[in-house]
């Protein structure tokens, strides 16, 4: 059978050989972690500590600062030992809290009701607002603000996202082998918090192994299933999924919950059960540590606010010159300036690659191939946008596509003349997004 | 941890599937080899001194005008190279060395670089080549051409069964079929004068037997495989068939411009192609594919990527576009052949084209 997709894309190696075997392992106690205030969409969280404060496990350390945002916990026990700009997985300095490790590792008590699934759904999403989770897929959108859709957008589809289409990142991939009846939990938390009466697993067919596990948790269940997709970039795209799994379209410029459908990440609905069962706070979350310049490519379960440079020690380090650090995946990942930054809710994988394959060529005079047209899987007019951009036209570049951009980097993978097609769009929303809005 | 400073910071995304342009390019060229090959097999060493002369005297001329316009040499990316080669794909064997260096000179400059070189040339610099020699030496570029040994230049070789019943005209029949390549045999038999001067109705019979002999499965096959008179690189439909599949695989060319070129040809030769006297056959269209520069042009120029519309639909319009016009200067026109100037034509209107094709993103209603 023809495997579900959707038009466009592209096919980057999936690099998933390093770390796909590797069991999910315990990071033994950081000395340090550094917790970030935006580490999400929305307002960063106001800080509930001062320098000095002592923190458990788990203690909320700072608050949601309005509807669109997070509260943030501690994720080891210890003292606040600074207040301020550090750098941020993204490659930017931003406010953040410090916390030095006391080595008790004292966590905060927690609760155990295994009748959570007849909670009434405004319990759910209370408690799931309570544990600051976001999307873990890397966006970060406030979870509970995507499971509150205003009362004239019924919900009939939950879509569980367990594609993992960057390449290398294996985090998700693992997590459902090792924890895919909680994952099914997590989904029908989500089901029953947003009313909705189908959930569907999707996963792409290069995780065979994924597949069977899950399909075996769902086959009791006749509202679950698990879509098997086509191996095509960005097949984890929320529009690209939603529409190979369902036939529906998105509206451009509008969110899934126009057609019906919410799409969280596996590794946010294993969050979700853990938050509604045991009123655990978002305080860890399974990271690859891959690439070739891994002396032993790991997945692994660490705290949030773990610096990547402790991640790479504990994964025996690096094996010669390292060329690129990406906190993501190579497609839309961030490259760091330095290891010190530490990990956030988002963090998926850290990718560590030779100076070899970080170098990158020259950009070359766009030839019209026109491969980023074919690429592309928002259907739109790459090398117009960047031509418009160039020549500062924002009429022309709102034309070809800037607005509906998704920026998956499909066009700037398939590009012969190497333009760096993402920089160039992201120039374009920065520059034009008076015009944008309008 | 060490070496920390020396992290490469850049935008997403990290990784590129490897194309260079340079790799794309000489990709091309490469895929024209079979179609040198099958020439120098047919005519020897000189189709192949011909099809260099062109090539070379391109990339010597652009690397001229770079040092001049003071701008980075970049003639190792095979462009101009490829530019000079399809232009001495055009030219016949028997044409004297300076056609291609003349062809290939103004193909460069003024096909190409005065626009500010690759990427930003409007028409196709090989076509406007071959556009030129056309017009300044029409006799040089269509006379004193040369079958393959062995073979007839229209491909058909049973003449006998065809005219030798037909007294006192059979000369003038001979004539045609040995020395007019197949495109030149069609249109002479549309023209009534050939019918004419023979007297009528013996002419139109005639006419159409020597027609019917365009289309038969013989003539076809030599057409397939080259044996017949023609341009360096358009002699072996085979040759240039088996380079096409190697870059549609490659996916360095796409499939839209070819295939609703060569189909939007087949359907109105089949539709049209025909002459009195003659039976309308199934073997028409193919016979319209196979001959002339077509596959040449379908595959290797009208898919040049500069020139041509980078919207999906309107890579499907400029292939029917290019269809509609190639038949009708083949069947019409005052040229036996009309590809190189339907390909220019709608290489004029491909900002146009681009312009009214532009797609809607996913997910957006139409207006």
């Amino acid at each position: 059978m023809r495997l579900k997709t959707f038009p466009g894309g592209s096919h980057p190696p999936d690099q998933k050989h390093f770390s796909s075997s590797e069991p999910i392992t315990e990071l033994p106690l950081a000395e340090k972690v550094v917790i970030h205030l935006s580490q999400h969409i929305g307002a960063p969280s106001t800080p509930f500590v001062k320098v000095g404060d002592e923190v458990k496990k788990g203690d909320l350390i700072a608050g949601a600062a309005g509807f669109v945002s997070l509260n943030q916990h501690a994720s080891i026990s210890g003292k606040i030992s600074k207040i301020g700009k550090f750098l941020h997985p993204t490659g930017i300095m931003s406010e953040a809290i410090e916390i030095t490790s006391d080595g008790k590792n004292e966590a905060i008590q927690l609760t155990d009701d295994e009748d959570y699934l007849t909670f009434d759904p405004v319990i759910l999403r209370e408690r799931i607002a309570k544990a600051g989770i976001c999307g873990m897929g890397g966006a970060g959108f406030p979870t509970h603000v995507k499971l509150s859709p205003p009362k004239e957008k019924p919900i009939d589809t939950v879509i569980l996202n367990g594609v993992e289409c960057e390449p290398y990142l294996t985090s998700d991939h693992r997590l459902m082998l090792e924890k895919g009846e909680e994952i099914i939990a997590g989904l029908k938390v989500i089901m029953r918090t947003v009313g909705a009466s189908k959930g569907i697993v999707g996963i792409e067919e290069n995780k065979p192994d994924a597949i069977d596990v899950m399909q075996k948790h769902c086959t009791k269940e006749k509202d679950l299933s698990v879509i098997a997709f086509r191996l095509q970039y960005p097949q984890g795209a929320e529009k690209q999924l939603i529409y190979a799994a369902t036939r529906r379209k998105v509206p451009a410029g509008g969110l899934p919950m126009e057609v019906g459908v919410v799409v969280q990440n596996v590794g946010t609905a294993y969050a979700i059960y853990e938050a509604v069962r045991y009123q655990k706070p978002l305080i860890d979350r399974v990271i690859s540590v891959t690439g070739s310049m891994v002396k032993s490519p790991k997945n692994l379960r660490a705290p949030i606010g773990t610096s990547f440079a402790d991640l790479v020690d504990f994964c025996d380090g690096l094996k010669g010159e390292l060329g690129k650090a990406i906190s993501g995946g190579p497609m839309m990942g961030f490259a760091m300036p330095s290891l010190e930054a530490s990990m956030g809710k988002g963090s998926s994988g850290l990718v560590l690659l030779s100076p070899q394959e970080a170098h990158s060529i020259e950009e070359h005079t766009c030839i019209r191939c026109a491969r980023c047209v074919d690429a592309c899987p928002m259907n739109l007019m790459p090398l117009g946008i960047v031509n418009a951009v160039k020549y500062d036209d924002a009429k022309m570049a709102i034309r070809a596509g800037l607005g509906d951009c998704i920026k998956c980097g499909s066009c700037a993978f398939v590009c012969p003349a190497h333009i760096r097609l993402v920089q160039w769009i992201d120039t374009g929303k920065i520059r034009y997004a008076a015009e944008l809005r309008n | 941890m060490e070496n920390q400073n020396k992290l490469i910071v850049s935008s997403a995304p990290h990784i590129h599937e490897g194309s260079t342009v340079k790799n794309v390019m000489w990709n091309v060229v490469l895929a024209l080899t079979p179609a040198l090959i099958f020439s120098v097999y047919f005519w020897g060493i000189r189709a192949l001194i011909l099809s260099l002369t062109g090539a070379i005297t391109a990339v010597l001329v652009e690397a001229l005008i770079q040092k001049l316009r003071k701008v980075p040499i970049t003639v190792h990316d095979g462009s101009a190279f490829l530019t000079g080669l399809l232009l001495a794909f055009n030219i016949h064997v028997g044409a004297p060395l300076w056609l291609p260096i003349i062809g290939a000179i103004v193909a460069i400059t003024i096909g190409k670089q005065v626009f500010g070189g690759l990427g930003n040339n409007p028409v196709n610099p090989a076509l406007v080549g071959r556009a030129f020699l056309l017009a300044s030496w029409p006799t040089r570029m269509t006379a004193g051409w040369v079958a393959v040994k062995g073979y007839t230049m229209s491909g058909i070789n049973n003449f006998n069964t065809i005219a030798t019943n037909f007294e006192g005209t059979s000369q003038k029949a001979y004539d045609l079929i040995t020395s007019a390549t197949p495109l030149k045999v069609a249109q002479t038999l549309r023209d009534t004068t050939f019918v004419s001067e023979i007297n009528a109705e013996a002419g139109i019979d005639l006419a159409g037997r020597i027609f019917s002999g365009l289309t038969e499965m013989e003539t076809l096959k030599n057409l397939f495989w080259g044996n017949i008179g023609g341009c360096i690189g358009e002699v072996s439909a085979f040759a240039l068939l088996l380079g096409a599949a190697y870059l549609l695989y490659k996916n360095i060319i796409e499939w839209r411009i070819p295939l609703f070129y060569l189909g939007t040809v087949f359907v109105l030769s089949f539709a049209f192609g025909s002459i009195p006297g003659s039976e309308p056959s199934l073997m028409l269209p193919f016979f319209h594919i196979f001959s002339g520069g077509l596959l040449l042009g379908a595959f290797f120029m009208a898919t040049d990527y500069t020139t041509t519309p980078v919207t999906k639909n309107g890579r499907i319009i400029f292939g029917i576009g290019c269809g509609v016009l190639t038949i009708i200067i083949r069947l019409v026109g005052g040229y036996p052949e009309g590809v190189s100037y339907s390909i220019l034509l709608m290489n004029v209107f491909t900002p146009l084209i681009d312009m009214i094709t532009m797609p809607k993103a996913f997910g957006k209603v139409k207006k």
